[in-house]
C-alpha cells in the first residue's frame, strides 16, 4: 500500500492547478483572484511539505520517488521562491498589461515539475519532471507575446532547451543500456566502472543539466532569455529552476555515480571554473541590468558547482547554503528592479540608476548592501556563502579551484562596484515613483535585513542544512 | 562574566551610526554632535581601558568568547599590550576627524558621519579580534565605508582612486582567506591563542606566510604594490586621508606582528631578507619620489610609504627594540600623518589647491598654523623630542643589531626624510609671498586649533617621555619574541631531523 500522504503536496498542487484553470475559464476578470489563490495554495503546499510525517528517507512507487531531508528542504526553498515571485510580480504584470490568469497557473505547473524533479529517484521520473517545468517556462519566457523580444526569447529558449533535453534523454538511454535500469539505486549497485558507455551517458546528462542551470559553456541562452522575458519571469528564471536542477545534480552525481567520482569530478570542476571566470568577465561589458544578472547568475552557479564538485557531504551542504543565500540576494535585487518605475514604465539599464542615492536613499542603501553581498564582501551574507563553499573545497585540498574562484570574485567585484559607482557617485536623474505595493517594500526590506544581519546569527542555516546526508 | 567592555567599544559607534541613519534631518549640526558624542565617549572608554589594562602580563585581557558559527569559529576578542595602543589611536583619531568635517564636507554630511562611525567600529574590531575569521571579517568589511568615503566625497579622480583602492586590497585579501581556511584545515582551529600554542607544521608555513603577506603588503603598502596609496590619499577628503593614513595602514603592521611573526616563525625567518629588501626599496625610493612631488598630499602619501618601510623593517629585525620601535613608529606616524593631512586640509579649504607652488610665505599670514605645521614636519622627520624620533631610533637600533648594512642604508632614508619634509616646509611656509590671493586667508580657527593641538600634545609628550608606551608593550613584545624563538627552535630542530 502506497502512503499517499507523503506526496500530498504534489497531489494538492496538481488539484489546485486544475481548480484554478476551471475558475479562470468560467469566471470573468478573475486574474487577481487566481493570483491570490495561487499564492495561498503555494503556502499550503509548503505547510504540507513541512508536515511530512517521515523523518528518514522513504521511497515510493517501486523505489522511483524519494522523500528525504534533501528533497523536503529543496522543495521548501522552491516554494518560498515561487510564492515570493508571485507576491511581488502583481503590480509589474498589471502595468505591463500581461496580468492574465495563465501566469500564476504556469508558475504553479513549473513548480509542480520541480517538485517531481527534486524527489525523483529514477531517470524517467526525473525527465518527466524536467519537461513539465521546462514546458511551462517556455511559455512564461514569451509571456509578453506582443513584444518582439519576449517572443524571441521564448523561442530561443525552447529550441536550445529542446536540444539539451534531447541530449539528456540520449544520456538516459545510454545509461539504461549499460546498467539495465533507470532507477538510481539499482544503477548504483550494478555499475561497471570500466564501461565507457556509462561515462558517455553521464556526460550527456551533465550537459543537459548544465544547460538547465546555465553553466558555461552551455550558457548561451541565458543572457538573451533573461533580457527578453518579462522581469518577473526573469526573477523566476534566475532563482527557482536552479534550486531544482541543483538537487537533481546532487542526486544524480552522488547516488548512482558516486563511485565514478574520478570521472565526473573534472567535468564539474571545469564547468565551475569556466562559469566563475566567464560570468565575471562577460558581465563587465553589460549595460542592461537583466543581462548583467544573467551573467552574474552564471558566475554564482560556478560557485555552487564548486561546492558540488568536492564529493563530500560538506560540499553538498555548502552548495545548498550558497544557493539559498543567492536566492535571497537575487530576490532583493529584483525588488529594486521593480521599484525603478516612472510613469508606468520600467527602467532596466545601469544608466537609469544614475545618482539614485540622492532621491531614493533607502532604495540605494538596500542596493548597496545587496550588491556588496553579491560581490562577497564580509560581513554580508554573500561572504558566508562563498566562505562555506571554499571551506569545503579547501578541505579536499582543491587549492587551484579555490584560488581561481576567489580571484574571479575580485573580477566580479569590479562590475558590482561599477553599479554602486553609478548609484552613489554619479549625477542624479529624475525621481522614480514611490507608490510601490506594500508587498514589494516588505520583501525588499526583509531580504536586505536578512543579508545585512546574517552575520549575527549564522548558525541556524548551517544547522538546517547539516541534516542533509546524501552519501 | 565581566562587563563586555571591548564589545561595547566595537558596537557603540555603530549604534551612533544607526541613530544618525534614522534621524530626519540630513545636514544639520545635530548629527555632528551625536557622532562627536559617541566617538568621544568611545575615546573615554578606551582611555579607561588603558587604565584597567595590566601591562605586567602578556596574556590577552578582557577576553570575550561567544559561540558564533557552529563548532567552527567563536566570536573571540581580547587585547594585549600591542593591540591596546592601536585601539586608543583609533578612538583618538575618529573624533578629530568628525570635528574636521566642519569645513571640508559640503554634501551629505550625515552619510559621511555614518561611514566614519562604521569605520571606527570595524577598525577597533580588527585590533581586538582573537580569531582569524573574525579578523578577516573586520579587515575586509572596512573596504565598504572607505570605498564610499573616497568615491562620494573625494576629488576629481575619485572614481578611479576608489576602484583602485578597493580592487587592490580585495585582491590581496582573497589569498589570505584561502590561507585562513587552510589553517583551519591543517590545525582544526582558527583561534589565535590556540594556534600560538599549537604552532603550524613547517611544510605549510611558507605558502601561508606568502598568502598573508600578499594581503598585508598591499595594505601596508610595501613597494611595489604601494601605487594605490598616493591615488587614494590625494582624492580622499581630508577626514578620509586621515583615517587611511593614521589607522588603516596600521592594520597591516599589526597583522605582520600578530600573525606573520606569531604563527609562521620559520617562514618569517626565511623571508626576512625579502622584507628587508622591499622595505629598503620603499624607504629610499618613496623618499626620492616624495622629493619630486608638486602636490602636498601626494608628498605626504609617499612619506607614509617610506615610514611604513621603516615599520616593516623594524618588525622583521625580530629584536625587542625593533618591534617596540615599529609599534611606536606606527603610533607616532598615526598622529603625525593625521596632523599633516589636516594641515594640508586647512590650507586646501582656504585656497582649494594642494599644489605647493600655490603657497609660499604663509608664515606672514598664518603664524599659528606655521608653528604647528613646523612641529609636525619635525616630528615626521624624526627630530629628537618628538615621538617620531623614538620610533625611528629604536628601529635603527634593532636593525644595527641584526644587519649592519641594512641599518646603514635605512639611515639614509632618515636623511632623505629630513630633505623632503624640510623642503616642503620651506616652500609652503617660508619664502616670499608671491600669490596675492594668500593675503586674504585667515589663520587657524578654534576647531582647527583644537584638532591640531590635540595631536601635537601627544607627539611632544611621548617624544620626551615614551615610558607609558614602552611599558604597555614591553612584556607583550618580549613574550612574542620568546614564543617566536621557541617555536623556531622547535620546528627548526624538526626540519634538521
Amino acid at each position: 500500500m502506497i502512503n499517499l500522504e507523503l506526496i500530498s503536496a504534489e497531489i494538492f498542487i496538481s488539484l489546485s492547478i486544475m481548480f484554478l484553470l476551471i475558475l479562470g475559464v468560467f469566471k470573468k476578470n478573475s486574474s487577481s483572484l487566481v493570483h491570490n489563490f495561487s499564492i495561498s495554495f503555494l503556502l499550503i503546499t509548503g505547510i504540507l511539505i513541512l508536515n511530512n510525517p517521515s523523518e528518514s528517507s522513504v521511497t515510493l512507487f517501486t523505489n522511483s520517488y524519494i522523500i528525504d531531508s534533501l528533497s523536503s528542504l529543496m522543495k521548501i526553498i522552491t516554494i518560498i521562491g515561487g510564492a515570493f515571485v508571485l507576491s511581488i510580480s502583481k503590480n509589474y504584470l498589471k502595468i505591463s498589461k500581461i496580468f492574465l490568469i495563465e501566469y500564476p497557473i504556469l508558475i504553479l505547473c513549473s513548480i509542480l515539475g520541480m517538485l517531481v524533479m527534486i524527489s525523483s529517484n529514477d531517470l524517467i521520473v526525473f525527465y518527466i519532471g524536467l519537461e513539465l517545468q521546462s514546458l511551462a517556462l517556455y511559455v512564461l519566457a514569451s509571456f509578453n507575446r506582443d513584444q518582439l523580444k519576449s517572443s524571441e526569447s521564448g523561442l530561443k529558449y525552447f529550441v536550445l532547451s529542446a536540444l539539451s533535453s534531447g541530449l539528456l534523454l540520449y544520456g538516459c538511454s545510454l545509461i539504461y543500456g549499460f546498467s539495465s535500469s533507470t532507477n538510481f539505486n539499482v544503477i548504483a549497485n550494478s555499475i561497471d566502472l570500466n564501461h565507457y558507455g556509462l561515462t558517455f551517458g553521464i556526460v550527456f546528462i551533465l550537459v543537459g543539466l548544465a544547460f538547465k542551470i546555465s553553466a558555461v559553456p552551455f550558457h548561451m541562452w541565458a543572457p538573451d532569455v533573461y533580457e527578453g522575458s518579462p522581469t518577473s519571469v526573469t526573477l523566476f528564471f534566475a532563482i527557482v529552476p536552479k534550486v531544482a536542477a541543483l538537487t537533481v545534480f546532487i542526486r544524480f552525481l552522488y547516488v548512482p555515480f558516486f563511485n565514478m567520482i574520478d570521472q565526473w569530478q573534472p567535468i564539474i570542476v571545469f564547468l565551475s571554473i569556466a562559469s566563475m571566470i566567464f560570468g565575471a568577465v562577460a558581465a563587465i561589458g553589460q549595460s542592461n541590468l537583466k543581462r548583467l544578472v544573467a551573467y552574474s547568475s552564471i558566475s554564482h552557479i560556478g560557485y555552487t558547482l564548486a561546492g558540488l564538485s568536492v564529493g563530500t557531504n560538506e560540499g553538498i551542504q555548502s552548495s545548498i547554503i550558497y544557493i539559498s543565500i543567492y536566492l535571497v540576494m537575487n530576490f532583493g535585487l529584483f525588488c529594486c528592479l521593480f521599484m525603478m518605475k516612472r510613469n508606468d514604465q520600467y527602467f532596466e539599464t545601469i544608466e537609469d540608476l544614475s545618482g539614485l542615492s540622492k532621491n531614493h536613499p533607502v532604495l540605494s542603501l538596500s542596493l548597496l548592501i545587496i550588491l556588496f553581498s553579491l560581490a562577497g564582501i564580509p560581513p554580508l551574507a554573500g561572504f558566508f556563502a562563498k566562505f562555506y563553499v571554499f571551506k569545503s573545497v579547501i578541505e579536499q585540498s582543491m587549492y587551484f579551484l579555490a584560488i581561481v574562484g576567489l580571484l574571479s570574485t575580485v573580477i566580479a567585484a569590479f562590475y558590482y562596484l561599477r553599479i554602486i559607482k553609478v548609484i552613489y557617485f554619479d549625477k542624479e536623474k529624475e525621481k522614480y515613483d514611490t507608490d510601490h505595493s506594500i508587498w514589494l517594500k516588505i520583501s525588499l526590506s526583509f531580504s536586505t535585513l536578512l543579508i545585512l544581519l546574517y552575520f549575527i546569527y549564522p548558525s541556524k542555516l548551517v544547522e538546517i542544512v547539516s541534516r542533509i546526508n546524501v552519501i | 562574566m565581566n562587563f563586555p567592555i571591548l564589545s561595547s567599544l566595537i558596537i557603540l559607534p555603530t549604534v551612533g551610526a544607526l541613530f544618525l541613519l534614522f534621524s530626519k534631518d540630513k545636514n544639520s549640526n545635530t548629527g555632528k554632535y551625536v557622532a562627536l558624542f559617541t566617538s568621544f565617549v568611545n575615546f573615554l572608554i578606551s582611555i579607561y581601558l588603558w587604565y584597567l589594562f595590566d601591562p605586567s602580563t602578556s596574556d590577552f585581557q578582557f577576553v570575550e568568547d561567544r559561540k558564533w558559527l557552529v563548532e567552527f569559529v567563536n566570536y573571540k576578542i581580547g587585547i594585549d599590550g600591542i593591540s591596546i595602543l592601536f585601539i586608543i589611536l583609533t578612538t583618538l583619531i575618529t573624533p578629530l576627524c568628525i570635528i574636521s568635517v566642519n569645513n571640508t564636507i559640503k554634501i551629505r554630511l550625515r552619510d559621511f558621519l555614518i561611514a566614519i562611525l562604521v569605520m571606527e567600529s570595524l577598525l577597533i574590531g580588527v585590533f581586538c579580534s582573537l580569531d582569524l575569521v573574525i579578523f578577516y571579517l573586520f579587515f575586509e568589511a572596512g573596504l565598504i565605508p572607505m570605498f564610499l568615503i573616497i568615491g562620494i566625497w573625494g576629488g576629481a579622480r575619485r572614481v578611479y582612486s576608489a576602484f583602485k583602492f578597493f580592487l587592490y586590497t580585495l585582491l590581496g585579501s582573497v589569498l589570505m582567506l584561502v590561507a585562513i581556511i587552510s589553517i583551519y584545515w591543517i590545525t582544526g582551529t582558527t583561534e589565535i591563542i590556540q594556534l600560538y600554542d599549537l604552532g603550524i607544521d613547517t611544510k605549510y608555513q611558507n605558502l601561508l606566510w606568502l598568502a598573508f603577506f600578499s594581503s598585508f603588503a598591499v595594505k601596508t603598502p610595501m613597494w611595489p604594490v604601494h601605487t594605490w596609496l598616493p591615488d587614494a590619499h590625494v582624492e580622499a577628503p581630508t577626514a578620509g586621508s586621515v583615517l587611511l593614513a593614521a589607522i588603516l595602514l596600521k592594520m597591516a603592521g599589526y597583522g605582520f606582528i600578530r600573525f606573520s611573526l606569531g604563527l609562521f616563525p620559520v617562514a618569517s625567518e626565511l623571508f626576512t631578507p625579502l622584507i628587508y629588501i622591499l622595505s629598503l626599496v620603499a624607504i629610499i625610493y618613496a623618499s626620492l619620489v616624495a622629493l619630486m612631488q608638486e602636490d602636498m598630499k601626494k608628498l605626504i602619501a609617499y612619506s607614509s610609504v617610506a615610514h611604513m618601510g621603516f615599520v616593516t623593517l623594524g618588525i622583521f629585525t625580530i629584536t625587542q627594540q625593533g618591534i617596540e620601535g615599529s609599534i611606536i613608529q606606527m603610533i607616532s606616524h598615526g598622529l603625525v600623518s593625521a596632523a599633516l593631512f589636516l594641515c594640508v586640509g586647512v590650507v586646501y579649504d582656504r585656497m582649494h589647491s594642494r599644489l605647493i607652488v600655490t603657497y609660499g610665505g604663509l608664515v606672514s599670514v598664518m603664524p599659528k598654523y606655521s608653528i604647528l605645521f613646523m612641529l609636525f614636519t619635525l616630528a615626521a622627520l624624526g627630530l629628537p623630542g618628538t615621538s617620531g624620533f623614538i620610533g625611528e631610533f629604536l628601529i635603527l637600533m634593532g636593525a644595527f643589531k641584526d644587519n649592519f648594512l641594512v641599518a646603514v642604508i635605512a639611515s639614509f632614508g632618515v636623511i632623505f626624510g629630513a630633505a623632503y619634509m624640510l623642503w616642503l616646509y620651506r616652500r609652503v611656509v617660508f619664502g616670499n609671498l608671491i600669490n596675492k590671493e594668500l593675503l586674504k586667508i585667515s589663520d587657524l580657527n578654534n576647531s582647527e586649533k583644537f584638532i591640531l593641538w590635540s595631536l601635537a600634545l601627544p607627539v611632544l609628550f611621548f617624544g620626551f617621555y615614551p615610558e607609558p608606551l614602552i611599558n604597555t608593550i614591553e612584556i607583550s613584545v618580549k613574550d612574542l619574541i620568546g614564543m617566536y624563538n621557541f617555536n623556531l627552535n622547535m620546528f627548526g630542530a624538526e626540519v634538521q631531523k
